[in-house]
């Protein structure tokens, strides 16, 4: 019972989650009060996990759960963008009628799964957390009900998401059978021999992974899912399940599988340099922002596993810090996104930016830093995300690696450039409504000055990210 | 030297940006953003001469050196200037004082906006002359595409989208590959600081390969032939605000670049690869100089007779030898001011008739004796006439090239005159000639603004070309060292293949 208060976080999303659901059943018209109340235990999940951050490392409940450094940087980060996801789509959700009391209880329960995952050290907890998160995504992302291509988005998510985690269920199944354990460090004591049972392992467990960090070639589901689901959700795609994933990523490399990284490098490097090139080339011809946003965020996940596939602490803490710049830019791309609102309608075609800059020029201030940012334009933060994963990449004398990556940042920097050029260079179209929130604001503020300003102080992150050791 | 002042430097114009972009201008024609502007360069002029003055001339050393803790401790961030880079750093301030009196004529929409891209461009076009960690100077390098690139595609021509994406792509599938060779450099010698390279030295082994990867960069950038073409589309279409800077400054980046990093990192590859060069150097003198004779469009013609003089520039740095180095850099200091004058002078005429075609015009020394004066001074600065700053660039690149192999200098002497041939047509065809063009009648000579701007140019091509010892003086000690240091690398390496 005294390990309760580690996983205090846990326990007390796990009752604001229930007790929320309560308040909404009995109480009527309570979806305001209640997401406002989400997002005010979202900042109180933040601060409790910041609490217990100082711990090093802590092994609960028989080592099926694990507390470091990883995980907790991982959730402060995972929180953190959970309260700008909610205060940015706190509108939004209202003007396009979404305000039900479970729009926020789903996101609740999702960050719940995903740090549960983040936390695992067993195949089974890690599965629970899995599962936890995938079904409230799949109900999120159809959660525009009346809407055909978010109907289609959620049922899409969920018939290849299933797929994805019954190969994934299958993979955990071989490295059980072969290594007689479902704990994390029992599997990588029990796996010194090589034998084809746990490679299959490998790669079922890889290819699920990679399902769940949309990285080619399992990025099928990305871009329809990205345009369909409404935006807020699509925010939400874009950052939390990706942070989640990718520390799964990093947990399950360089724990049960860190005797093979012979078997999996090529994997990755693989999956990387093909989720980098078809990232850039694919989103070039797209004219929905959503979806170019989905073909963009392919590319940047291949960016974050080429850091991974290293196999050194350099190249883990480099795919951190650039996930938690990524985090930030898209941040900022979506809280732009946001603010095209014209008499209560959306607008997310890449057209309707024309001439913006004319009418709106803070906004497409804004936009260009973030998209030059994403395209890895010094002396922005994208630049420095890129930098320290070619950084490690290049320690490694991968170079084919860093040389296809560069490469394809110019292919990537192509529709980047597009968007800029039709926001700044292009005739102007009708006005957009200059009104919003403030928490729609402050996130947009924040998270461009960030982007702008990471030059002058640049260890910010690595300084934090540095502690995380994994070999 | 406590005092920061290479950091000031680099940032006040963007202080002066951000101020500009803070404060609301009430006028429509945002004249008090643009005496900020103006007050801002002025004032970065004027730090850059006090910074000349106080230089000391005959120290092989970089001076003003700052030194701070900047990425995690691996990386520093860390400026400072040495004789040549100095040069560099006066004309960049000198221009953009320049280039914001001019652009009155020619940005009609967006004033402010323009304003803060030229600070913004200052700030680092600056940096890449005197930052002294590669990281440092491949940051202010990339940066410098931002405000360019905004510049020809907001203000510039019809075909302007085309051209900045052009440029952009360009120079950024130049530049990535030099990124790879930095961070290759870091983890084979554990450091990026330029200061201790020079010292270390790098492995001949990878000395090939680094050398290529920075190539590709400074070769996009410089531009040699044959990656030279997004130069005429660049400066057609951008505003002629936006040629003067791509003219004056953009395109010395890579020239230094080339005596900084490649003679003084790779001095092996460097020897390696003279005869490359020479070949580029020597299509690009001949070939674009053919080509600008052919050339209707005046902008396309100057623009050119850049890639020409670029092509010296190159030659002239390979040929290792004291001359050619500092006829290179003399070379380039010149073409700073001379394309960046003939690129305001052809704004001029296009500013009041609206276009660049050359057959448009004739005989305009009738009707602006005053114009016809300035743009034949700076015609006869392009050609290299004895005199003028051209001159003795050229001069001593011929020299050096002479020194090294005869043939490639009788080819690039070739250049020379047919540099003479298109410039001094293009100046018959425009200014003398007959007038069959009425509409050129109600043209009207240099306004005040415009002789400011002129003759600001005109006053150093001329003082320069007569007295060049200024200027040589600054540049000659550093590049004795550097030459030194090649050298010194060269036989050490020869030895011990032997």
């Amino acid at each position: 019972m005294e390990n309760f208060q580690y996983i205090l976080p846990e326990i007390f999303i796990s009752i604001a989650i229930m007790l929320f659901l309560l308040v909404g059943v009995f109480k009527k018209n309570s979806s305001n009060l209640i997401y406002s109340l989400s997002t005010i235990s979202l900042v109180i999940l933040l601060a409790l996990i910041i609490n217990l951050s100082s711990l090093d490392k802590i092994y609960l409940f028989n080592s099926s759960y694990k507390i470091d450094n990883l995980s907790n940087y991982m959730k402060i980060i995972l929180v953190g963008s959970g309260v700008f996801v909610m205060l940015t789509g706190s509108k939004y959700i209202q003007v396009i009628n979404l305000n039900k009391i479970e729009y926020p209880i789903l996101i609740l329960s999702s960050i719940l799964g995903m740090m549960i995952m983040i936390s695992s050290n067993d195949l089974i907890v890690f599965y629970m957390g899995l599962e936890l998160q995938s079904l409230a995504l799949y109900v999120l992302a159809s959660f525009n009900r009346d809407n055909l291509l978010s109907t289609e988005s959620g049922l899409k998510y969920f018939v290849l998401s299933a797929l994805s985690s019954g190969l994934l269920l299958y993979g955990c199944s071989l490295i059980y059978g072969f290594s007689e354990s479902t704990n994390f460090d029992q599997i990588l004591i029990n796996s010194t021999e090589f034998n084809y049972g746990t490679t299959f392992g490998i790669v079922f467990i890889l290819v699920g992974l990679a399902f769940k960090i949309s990285a080619v070639p399992f990025h099928m589901w990305a871009p329809d899912v990205y345009q369909g689901s409404p935006t807020s959700v699509t925010l939400f795609f874009a950052i939390l399940p990706k942070i989640a994933a990718l520390s799964v990523f990093i947990k399950f490399l360089y724990t049960p599988f860190a005797n093979m990284n012979d078997q999996w490098q090529t994997i990755i490097v693989f999956i990387s340099i093909a989720s980098m090139i078809f990232g850039a080339v694919a989103a070039i011809g797209q004219k929905n922002l959503k979806r170019l946003i989905a073909y963009s965020s392919i590319s940047h996940m291949g960016y974050a596993l080429a850091g991974l596939s290293t196999v050194s602490n350099q190249g883990i803490q480099s795919s951190i810090t650039y996930i938690s710049i990524y985090l930030v830019m898209n941040l900022a791309f979506f809280s732009c996104l946001f603010m095209l609102k014209r008499n209560d309608k959306y607008y997310e075609n890449i057209e309707d930016l024309s001439g913006l800059s004319k009418k709106h020029p803070i906004l497409s201030l804004s936009l260009l830093i973030v998209l030059f940012s994403l395209a890895g334009i010094p002396p922005l933060a994208g630049f420095f995300a890129k930098f320290y994963v070619f950084l490690a990449v290049i320690e490694q004398s991968m170079y084919f690696l860093a040389i296809v990556g560069l490469l394809a940042t110019v292919v990537a920097a192509f529709y980047y450039l597009r968007i800029i050029k039709i926001i700044y260079f292009d005739p102007e179209k009708e006005e957009y409504e200059t009104s919003h929130n403030l928490g729609l604001k402050i996130t947009l503020a924040i998270s461009t000055i960030f982007i702008l300003a990471y030059f002058i102080y640049p260890s910010s992150i690595t300084e934090i990210v540095s502690k995380i050791t994994m070999i | 030297m406590n005092f920061p002042i290479l950091s000031s430097l680099i940032l006040l114009p963007t202080i002066g940006a951000l101020f500009i972009l803070f404060t609301k201008s009430s006028s429509i024609k945002y004249q008090s953003s643009k005496y900020v502007a103006l007050f801002i360069s002025l004032a970065n002029f004027l730090l850059s001469l006090y910074l000349w003055y106080v230089f000391d001339r005959n120290s092989v050393d970089f001076q003003f050196v700052e030194n701070r803790e900047w990425l995690s401790g691996f990386i520093n961030y860390k400026v400072g200037i040495d004789g040549i880079s100095i040069l560099f750093v006066i004309l960049i301030t000198f221009i953009t004082p320049i280039c914001i009196i001019s652009v009155n004529a020619t940005i009609t929409n967006r004033l402010k906006d323009f304003l803060i891209a030229i600070l913004i461009m200052e700030t680092f076009m600056i940096g890449v002359f005197c930052s002294l960690d590669l990281v440092v100077f491949y940051l202010f390098f990339e940066a410098g595409l931002i405000p360019m690139f905004l510049i020809i595609g907001i203000w510039g021509g019809e075909r302007r989208v085309y051209s900045a994406f052009k440029f952009f792509l360009y120079t950024l599938l130049g530049s990535v590959l030099m990124l790879v060779a930095i961070i290759s450099i870091y983890w084979i010698t554990g450091t990026t600081d330029v200061e201790k390279l020079y010292e270390l030295g790098i492995k001949a082994e990878y000395q090939n390969l680094l050398w290529l990867a920075f190539f590709s960069s400074f070769a996009v950038k410089t531009p040699m032939w044959p990656v030279h073409t997004w130069l005429p589309d660049a400066h057609v279409e951008a505003p002629t605000v936006g040629s003067v800077l791509l003219a004056a400054i953009l395109l010395k980046m890579a020239g230094y670049g080339f005596i900084r990093f490649s003679l003084g990192l790779f001095p092996i590859a460097s020897e390696n690869f003279t005869m490359l060069v020479y070949i580029l150097s020597l299509i690009a003198i001949i070939y674009t100089s053919l080509v600008a004779l052919m050339q209707e469009d005046m902008k396309k013609l100057i623009a050119y007779s850049s890639v020409a003089h670029m092509g010296f520039v190159t030659l002239g740095i390979f040929t290792m030898t004291q001359q050619g180095i500092e006829g290179s850099i003399f070379q380039m200091i010149s073409h700073g001011l001379v394309s960046a004058a003939l690129f305001l002078s052809v704004g001029v005429v296009y500013e009041r008739h609206h276009t660049r075609l050359i057959n448009r015009y004739g005989g305009l020394v009738s009707i602006m004796p005053r114009y016809a004066i300035v743009f034949m001074v700076f015609t006869l600065g392009a050609l290299g006439l004895p005199g003028t700053t051209g001159f003795i660039g050229e001069f001593l690149i011929l020299m050096g090239a002479f020194e090294k192999n005869i043939l490639v200098a009788m080819i690039a002497s070739l250049g020379v005159i047919l540099g003479a041939a298109y410039m001094l047509w293009l100046f018959k065809r425009v200014v003398f000639g007959e007038m069959n063009n009425q509409e050129l009648k109600s043209m009207k000579d240099l306004k005040t603004f415009e002789i400011i701007t002129l003759s600001a140019l005109v006053i150093p091509i001329l003082f320069f070309g007569f007295y060049p010892e200024p200027l040589m003086n600054s540049i000659e000690a550093s590049v004795e060292n550097t030459l030194n240091m090649y050298n010194f690398d060269l036989i050490n390496y020869l030895a011990s293949k032997n």
